[in-house]
């Protein structure tokens, strides 16, 4: 189990914001992080895995402590398996040598074999990173994070830069790896149907506080929350503008009067 | 029996040489400092570094001949401590050139590192790796051509050195006497064949290792676009 207090001061857009969590996650628990961008899911994240360093509070993992006012283990010294927005892959490697350095034992290739079938790559296995496709790359980042053997897996927005059915088929392979290693994990999504798809639990964030969590049915249940899309298409219609707004895996199209919209635009729509 | 040219080549390229290695150790290790810390004192650092950039070579040397000398508390330090004399002798032209071309090494290795995804590091760090691990199998690979570029610039920079090689080492032949002061020592004496062949050698020299610069940067950044 997990059991943290994080607080540091972060600078978003906004100004500056005091992050201030305290969370519990129980063993093998797929616990989702959503909110608005800039409200601290990224940071509480990399606090977690010790990249930054909390102005106060605790953590500890499996009674293991990781922060407090005394202590601090550095990142490499973590049970943590995390899984960057931009992939992280290492240029030079190819996928086996990225899941080969990965191994907490290099003798534990079996592993590395059973990675590869998982996800998938084993007939890419000698590709370099700048011969993948985004749906390719996160896959090697997904397997390459679970080669280390972490007891916990950390997602940030892993899926968001990919196609829709792409995401569909990585949810599934998530799944399957957070199922068959028994891992604890933590995501960040936007994506409602994902967040609903895979987790148990979903935490939302708001300037750097919890403001509200439950289960996943709950929170996101049809017409009671905002849901956040990206603008894909604008079409002129008589002086309005109407606008496609991809939202999970479904898209909507609504009447806006507002010139000020762009394709790629955030926005909460609501049923 | 080398005679006094092929000397003062060997002189020379010895001098480039053992530079370059030395700052491969020094700088390197400065350069991930450098790029991947925040420290209070980082801007005097860095502008140490920078010096030689902006400094006269001749008052580097001057600096330094003052500071090796026994007169002075690291001179007398070194002399009586250590047992190193360093002025006046090829020891002390090696340290000079260190100091000298550092930036040399430091800057476009620096460079390199902040230019690489910050993620790619702390990747590394979160899958269980030390800082040298991943300085070593991660970073320094992915920034090949800028370390080949502070190999090249810091090699050819050492070879063309004046001014603090003769402030610290003088003109000794087979110890201290090194291409760029022959050159003028002999123009000095009207020996214009001579000085010309000296400028020849160091030309071609010049020449050569920037076209390999060029070109093996070119192959090395066609292969990571691939």
């Amino acid at each position: 189990m997990i059991d943290f207090h994080v607080q540091k001061t972060i600078h978003s857009v906004q100004g500056p914001l005091v992050l201030d969590v305290s969370l519990q996650i129980k063993s093998g628990e797929w616990v989702a992080l959503c909110g608005p961008s800039g409200s601290g899911k990224t940071t509480l994240l990399r606090l977690l895995a010790g990249l930054e360093k909390p102005e106060s509070g605790y953590i500890t993992f499996d009674n293991e402590v990781w922060y407090n006012n005394r202590v601090f283990v550095k990142p490499q010294d973590r049970s943590i398996g995390f899984v960057f927005q931009d992939y992280a892959l290492f240029p030079n490697m190819s996928i086996r040598e990225q899941l080969l350095f990965a191994l907490p034992d290099s003798r534990n290739q079996a592993l590395v074999d059973e990675l590869l079938e998982l996800t998938g790559l084993e007939t890419l296995a000698h590709r370099y990173p700048a011969q993948l496709s985004g749906g390719q790359k996160q896959r090697v980042a997904l397997a390459r994070a679970v080669a280390r053997q972490p007891k916990l897996l950390v997602l940030d927005e892993p899926l968001s830069a990919l196609d829709q059915e792409t995401r569909l088929r990585l949810q599934d392979e998530m799944e399957k790896i957070h199922q068959h290693f028994g891992l604890t994990t933590l995501l960040v999504s936007h994506d409602a149907a994902e967040v609903k798809r895979l987790a148990n639990r979903v935490v939302c964030i708001e300037a750097g506080k919890i403001s509200k969590q439950g289960l996943p049915q709950e929170l996101f249940a049809s017409g009671s929350q905002p849901v956040l899309g990206k603008v894909i298409a604008i079409q002129t219609v008589e002086e309005q503008w109407l606008v496609t707004i991809q939202c999970g895996e479904t898209k909507r199209q609504l009447l806006v009067a507002d010139p000020s919209i762009q394709l790629g635009d955030r926005v909460w729509i609501r049923d | 029996m080398i005679d006094d040219f092929g000397q003062t080549l060997l002189v020379t390229l010895a001098l480039a040489a053992f530079t370059t290695v030395i700052l491969v150790v020094l700088g390197v290790p400065l350069a991930y400092g450098l790029a991947y810390s925040k420290f209070r004192g980082k801007a005097v650092i860095e502008a140490v570094v920078s010096l030689p950039l902006v400094l006269p070579p001749t008052v580097t040397g001057f600096y330094l001949l003052l500071a090796f000398s026994e007169e002075s508390a690291i001179g007398s330090w070194l002399i009586h401590t250590l047992g190193m004399h360093l002025n006046f002798t090829f020891t002390g032209i090696l340290v000079g050139s260190v100091f000298y071309s550092l930036p040399f090494m430091v800057h476009p290795v620096q460079s390199g590192f902040e230019n690489l995804s910050a993620s790619l590091r702390e990747a590394s760090l979160t899958l269980g790796k030390s800082q040298w691990t991943t300085l070593i199998r991660v970073l320094l690979p992915n920034i090949k051509p800028s370390l080949l570029s502070g190999l090249v610039l810091s090699f050819a920079h050492t070879i063309g050195e004046f001014g603090l090689v003769l402030m610290i080492g003088g003109n000794i032949p087979g110890q201290t006497r090194v291409a760029s002061i022959a050159i003028y020592d002999e123009v000095e004496s009207f020996n214009y064949d001579r000085a010309n062949a000296y400028a020849l050698v160091l030309l071609g020299v010049a020449f050569c290792i920037l076209l390999l610069l060029f070109t093996y940067n070119k192959k090395l950044r066609t292969r990571i676009l691939l």
